[in-house]
Order: C-alpha cells, then sequence, then structure tokens
C-alpha cells in the first residue's frame, strides 16, 4: 500500500527561503574572516592590580572551557576520543560538553562543514555568550581539506567563524587537539579585562 | 511466479514487449516509450517488488539511469538501463509503483538535472533551492579545476 502524506503547506516556501539565506551567506563569505590578532598587543601600562584581576579572571576562563556539541563531520570522533576516559579532557575543565550555546565559550568546529549547514554553524556562535573561542580541528575545519573546491563545502570555518586555534591532522590525533587546546589556554592567558572586558 | 535466472527472464520480457528490450548479459536495456509498463510487469507480475536503488551515469552523448530491482522470493536482481538525451533530459518516474522511488529520483534530479515525469514532488533534495548547476554532471565546473585549464 502506498503511504499519502500531505506536504506541508508552504514547504516551498520554507525551502526557497532557506536556500536564500545560503545563497546570501555564501555571496558574503568569500574571503576568510581574519584571524582574531587582539590578544597579541602588550598593554604597555597595566597596572599591578589589574594584572592581578586579568591572571584570576584568565585562570577562571581558561580552566573551564566548556565545549557546545555541535559537531559536522569525522573528526568528531577523535573529540569524543579526547574526551573520554583514556586523554580525559575533563583534566582542563571542559568535560562538560553542553547542549546549549548560551551554556558554552568553546566552539570546536570537528569536521567538514558543507554551505547548507554553515548557516547553523554560524547562528550557534553568534548565541554563544561572550568570551567565546573557537577551534578548527583539521583539515577539513582549517582549509576544506581534500573537498576544498566541492561544490557543497566550505572551504574553512574561517569564513563563517573567527577561528582562534587551527589543529592540523586528518583526522587530528586527540594529542594533537589536547596541544590545540593548551595553546587555547595559552592565548587565554594574555588577555586583559582593559580590552572591553571581552577577549577582544 | 518462478524466474530462475537472467536469461530466462530476458526471453520472458521478450515475449511480452518485443523489440526495445536489449539483454546484455547483467542488465536488461529499455527505450524509454516501454519503461513504465516493463517495470510495472517486473513488480506486479514477476515478484520483482523491492527497488533498491535508482542512479544515473553521465556519458559523453547521453544520460543513462540505472535501476535495480530485487524480488526476494526468488533472491534476484534485476538491473534496468535506460538512456536519455543530453539536452532536456527527461524520463518516466515511477513513484507511482514505489514510494521510495521519491526520494531517489529527487537525488537524481538534484544532482544530474534529469527530470522525472509525473513526478508529486521534483525538487532539489540534498543541495538547496537556488543551486546553480547540476554538480554529478561531467560538465560541471569546479574552481580549481577551471583555473588549471
Ligand atoms: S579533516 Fe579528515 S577526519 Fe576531519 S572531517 Fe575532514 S575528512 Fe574527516
Amino acid at each position: 500500500m502506498e503511504i499519502e502524506r500531505e506536504p506541508l503547506t508552504s514547504s516551498t516556501e520554507i525551502e526557497n527561503h532557506e536556500g536564500a539565506i545560503i545563497e546570501d551567506l555564501r555571496a558574503s563569505s568569500q574571503n576568510p574572516l581574519s584571524d582574531p590578532t587582539e590578544w597579541l598587543e602588550k598593554t604597555i601600562e597595566r597596572n599591578i592590580l589589574l594584572t592581578t584581576v586579568d591572571a584570576a579572571i584568565n585562570w577562571a576562563r581558561k580552566t573551564s572551557l566548556w565545549p557546545v556539541t555541535a559537531f559536522t563531520a569525522c573528526c568528531t570522533f577523535e573529540f569524543i576520543g579526547a574526551s573520554s576516559s583514556r586523554f580525559d579532557i575533563a583534566r582542563f575543565g571542559m568535560e562538560v560538553l553542553r547542549a546549549s550555546p548560551r551554556q558554552a565559550d568553546l566552539l570546536v568546529c570537528g569536521g567538514t562543514l558543507t554551505w547548507k549547514m554553515a548557516p547553523q554553524i554560524k547562528r550557534l556562535y553568534e548565541q554563544m555568550a561572550e568570551p567565546k573561542w573557537v577551534i578548527a580541528m583539521g583539515a577539513c575545519a582549517i582549509s576544506g581539506g581534500i573537498f576544498h573546491d566541492s561544490y557543497s563545502v566550505v572551504p574553512g570555518y574561517n569564513h563563517i567563524v573567527p577561528v582562534d586555534v587551527y589543529v592540523p591532522g586528518c583526522p587530528p590525533r586527540p594529542e594533537t587537539l589536547l596541544a590545540g587546546i593548551e595553546n587555547l589556554r595559552r592565548k587565554i592567558a594574555q588577555n586583559s579585562i582593559k580590552k572591553s572586558g571581552t577577549k577582544r | 511466479m518462478n524466474i530462475a535466472d537472467n536469461q530466462e527472464l530476458s526471453s520472458h520480457l521478450r515475449t511480452h514487449f518485443g523489440e526495445g528490450i536489449i539483454v546484455h548479459g547483467e542488465y536488461v536495456e529499455i527505450t524509454i516509450g516501454k519503461f513504465e509498463r516493463v517495470a510495472k510487469y517486473l513488480k506486479e507480475s514477476l515478484g520483482y517488488e523491492f527497488l533498491s536503488m535508482i542512479t544515473a551515469i553521465d556519458y559523453i552523448d547521453y544520460f543513462e539511469l540505472v535501476y535495480r530491482i530485487e524480488a526476494f522470493q526468488n533472491k534476484a536482481t534485476v538491473q534496468l538501463k535506460l538512456k536519455c538525451e543530453k539536452v532536456k533530459p527527461v524520463v518516466p518516474s515511477l513513484s507511482h509503483l514505489w514510494y521510495g522511488a521519491r526520494l531517489q529520483e529527487r537525488e537524481v534530479y538534484d544532482l544530474f538535472g534529469i527530470e522525472f515525469s509525473n513526478h508529486p514532488n521534483l525538487k532539489r533534495i540534498v543541495l538547496w533551492e537556488g543551486f546553480q548547476g547540476y554538480p554529478l554532471r561531467k560538465d560541471f565546473k569546479v574552481k580549481s579545476y577551471d583555473a588549471g585549464n
């Protein structure tokens, strides 16, 4: 017996709308966003009090990075490997994978990102509260990897969100990811709340 | 009905549909005009009740559609092949015989731009609305290769 289903009355409209969003994003993301560099600047006059406050705040931030659960392809499995008992990212206070971007401050971009998925990732990033950081994990997240000239793949997450740390590999082993996280922690440690109170 | 092998099947189809059925060992090639009737006959009279896949191939002069249809009772499989023209390719839809054909035909339409007449909901499925071109066609241009030639 053939099952008949009523199509959504406006499914075509929904799809056209979705298509328009993707095309817009694609047109406006042809060039990569520049990587955040403000953290490199050394503030000349730092007073003692603020450095101590900075140190305390940065310590708090870097030791409780909570990743958002948003993974798109195979690199995810290395992240899962890293987060389970053998490699144990709980050591860095980041074992709490949040299902809501509003409770997370780290986006680990594990995997190939297609243009169809890109608006959702951008939205997740925008919903995360400041301060927030992004790790691009794997060749696909860095540059599109083997799919870099594909018709459907975003050539690097940095077309969509600003990326703080790039972790190479296809996929990167958990040790590599841990090294990336270590780099991110070092980067966070150099922030100052004087710069508008956020990571920037 | 019990069909022993492809040989028997092909002679069976020949006697039923006459010209336009060409058997090449593993597969059966059918002209567009007879395609729908052959599929219906396979399903309703010969027990080939499960459409397991539809795909397409882009040759230099024509597109070829490949259908794999299985008969669980006889543990048999038949491959149907169907040629269609390069410019404005249109083939009959099998969605009234197999519900699952709808999604697969949409996929072929999405990636090859082959139209299925009488399909109830023929639009892109994997790519988004507004995507230009049909990426699995050989003449679809990809950035880096463009720069190369
Ligand atoms: S970099 Fe390799 S492992 Fe990671 S998503 Fe891409 S193809 Fe998969």
